[in-house]
């Protein structure tokens, strides 16, 4: 050992010991169920892999996921950007009031998000009879699943969006504006260029999340084969039907879209990591 | 609309940006029909039942358990978490070495993989005939099918909130606070755990807090290890789902009424006792 040691540091053995005891136990906890995932999809060869996925009802299951994603996604980055731009562009009354709000969604039960919307549309809910009486399904059909998608993914593209556009302030803008420019152009030259990374980052973590979500969905799903499924559920169906190649095959899907999402993620905090907001860290 | 125009003037400062009518009333509608309207529901339904059935409810036995079952073991799930994160975090801040930087983007796992994925692989690895099963299983320890494997599961979706929490609260310390406690003569876990940690506390209670709020609700990864029997490895959510899939509406609401109510109170208690520590240690 260094007579020079570095007083703000611990010694050299128990820094070793230290990333080793936390190398393991990410090891254990984190890459062994991720492994695992890819080893019990393929146990039964690379045949029945492909089978398992090209299976009429895990096909119907990947098209509902992907429509979801397609609906849900885009409403919540229309409601990200209108939210940032009020928030971050303006100072009035209420705003730290909607902005909690704007994360209630993350600390409600992923079965309670699932639950209210059965409350207000179920057949015993508030709005069940009329909506029975107008012929129109939400619960358990494709409506309520893309609803309670939305509401689990509703702060993700918002919660990136407002701090970094705070940080940014208006100054841009109002230069533009007072250079004759008009409000939409402004919008569409100068504050989107400043918040495309932020926003993808945003719409990453959205998608990742309304593709996987599987609580919310699953109560107000009823798991009808091939029209209510999204992959999730088909997963679960799979699983407790003892498929389990088919399940893991279905599972491996998700778990590639899982790690495309952090590998993009990572790409994005190393390369333009100043153009992220500051201070996020959010699930 | 001049009425509407006046209200909106009143309502924010003076700027020279336009939209914010548009944009705050879209930012609000969306935000009523998504959010607010279902979740005032749920409270409406709560208030019809009335205190004594909501209390008849959840003081049936198989309610409790449920309640202690996810309550308990979040608790203790987030406890370890808070250890195990303040080492990942601690290692990933202050230390560098090859393959930091995977380990670092790895901790985000928990996040991106969806739930009844993580929850199929769990229990694949810890079911007795599993890769880690079979191990403990050596030593007499069963873990899928029980509490226990609850409480894995609940380690594994919580563990990136102190992560990600202490992370930037690490990297910020002062190298000078350190070098000032090794010149005064402290040792140098002294220095850590005296000097340290205790700036850190108040960020590592968020993330406790937040791993702890997402375990008493997590539905996906739980249920597949559990084994779901009753009064043993039931867990709150579960038993939402249970009762709804009988149509107990009642049921189901006061359940969730309970879970939502008492999360609010811990998280009220958390929240006093990290204004009380910021107090104590002249944070602002």
């Amino acid at each position: 050992m260094s007579k020079h040691r570095d007083v703000t540091q611990e010694r050299r053995l128990v820094q070793c010991l230290l990333i080793a005891g936390v190398a393991l136990f990410l090891a254990i906890f984190l890459v062994l169920p991720l492994v695992i995932v890819f080893v019990e999809a393929f146990r039964n060869g690379v045949r029945t892999y492909f089978e398992a996925l090209t299976d009429p009802e895990s096909l119907a299951a990947i098209r509902l996921t992907l429509l979801v994603a397609a609906i849900a996604v885009p409403a919540n980055l229309l409601f990200g950007i209108a939210a940032s731009w009020a928030i971050a562009k303006f100072d009035f009354h209420g705003k730290s009031v909607l902005n909690t709000l704007i994360d209630l969604p993350f600390s409600v039960s992923p079965v309670i998000s699932g639950l209210i919307y059965v409350l207000l549309f179920g057949a015993q809910g508030v709005l069940g009879p009329w909506l029975e009486a107008h012929g129109v399904q939400i619960i358990f059909a494709v409506p309520g699943i893309v609803l309670a998608t939305i509401f689990v993914t509703f702060p993700f593209v918002a919660r990136e969006l407002i701090p970094l556009m705070q940080q940014q302030g208006a100054r841009e803008e109002e230069m533009a504006l007072s250079l004759g420019a008009s409000g939409f152009k402004t919008f569409l030259l100068v504050t989107l260029p400043n918040i495309k990374w932020g926003l993808l980052y945003g719409v990453l973590l959205c998608n990742a999340r309304a593709m996987g979500e599987f609580g919310a969905v699953s109560v107000v799903s009823g798991h009808i084969r091939g029209v209510t499924n999204t992959m999730p559920l088909h997963v679960e169906i799979l699983y407790n039907e003892y498929s389990f190649a088919a399940a893991f095959a279905v599972a491996s899907l998700l778990a590639m879209l899982a790690l495309i999402t952090l590998v993009m993620k990572s790409l994005l905090e190393w390369r333009f990591g100043a153009e992220l907001a500051a201070r996020k860290r959010h699930p | 609309m001049s009425g509407r125009r006046n209200w909106l003037q009143r309502l924010r400062q003076e700027s020279a940006i336009p939209g914010f009518g548009l944009a705050l009333g879209y930012s609000l509608t969306w935000l009523g029909l998504i959010v607010l309207v279902p979740l005032a529901v749920l409270v409406l339904r709560a208030l019809e039942l009335g205190p004594s059935e909501l209390w008849r409810i959840i003081s049936d036995d198989r309610t409790r358990a449920a309640l202690r079952v996810s309550f308990g073991l979040s608790f203790l799930a987030a406890v370890v978490n808070g250890i195990a994160g303040l080492a990942v975090a601690w290692v990933l801040v202050r230390y560098r070495f090859p393959g930091r930087r995977l380990l670092d983007a790895l901790v985000d796992l928990p996040f991106a993989l969806p739930t009844a994925v993580a929850g199929i692989a769990l229990t694949a690895l810890y079911a007795p005939n599993g890769w880690l099963g079979s191990l403990l299983k050596m030593i007499g320890i069963k873990v899928a099918y029980t509490p226990l494997g609850i409480f894995i599961a609940l380690v594994f979706i919580g563990l990136p909130f102190v992560v990600r929490t202490l992370q930037p609260v690490l990297e910020d310390i002062d190298h000078e606070i350190e070098e000032a406690a090794a010149t005064l003569g402290a040792r140098r876990w002294q220095t850590v755990f005296q000097v340290l940690l205790p700036t850190v506390f108040p960020a590592w209670l968020t993330g406790f807090a937040l791993a702890l709020a997402r375990a008493v609700g997590e539905y996906g990864s739980v249920i597949f290890i559990a084994g779901n029997i009753p009064y043993v490895s039931e867990i709150a959510p579960l038993l939402i789902v249970i009762r709804l899939e009988e149509f107990n509406y009642a049921g189901a609401t006061a359940i969730a009424t309970a879970m939502l109510f008492i999360a609010f109170v811990l998280l009220l208690i958390i929240n006093l006792l990290q204004v009380w520590t910021r107090r104590r240690l002249g944070h602002v």
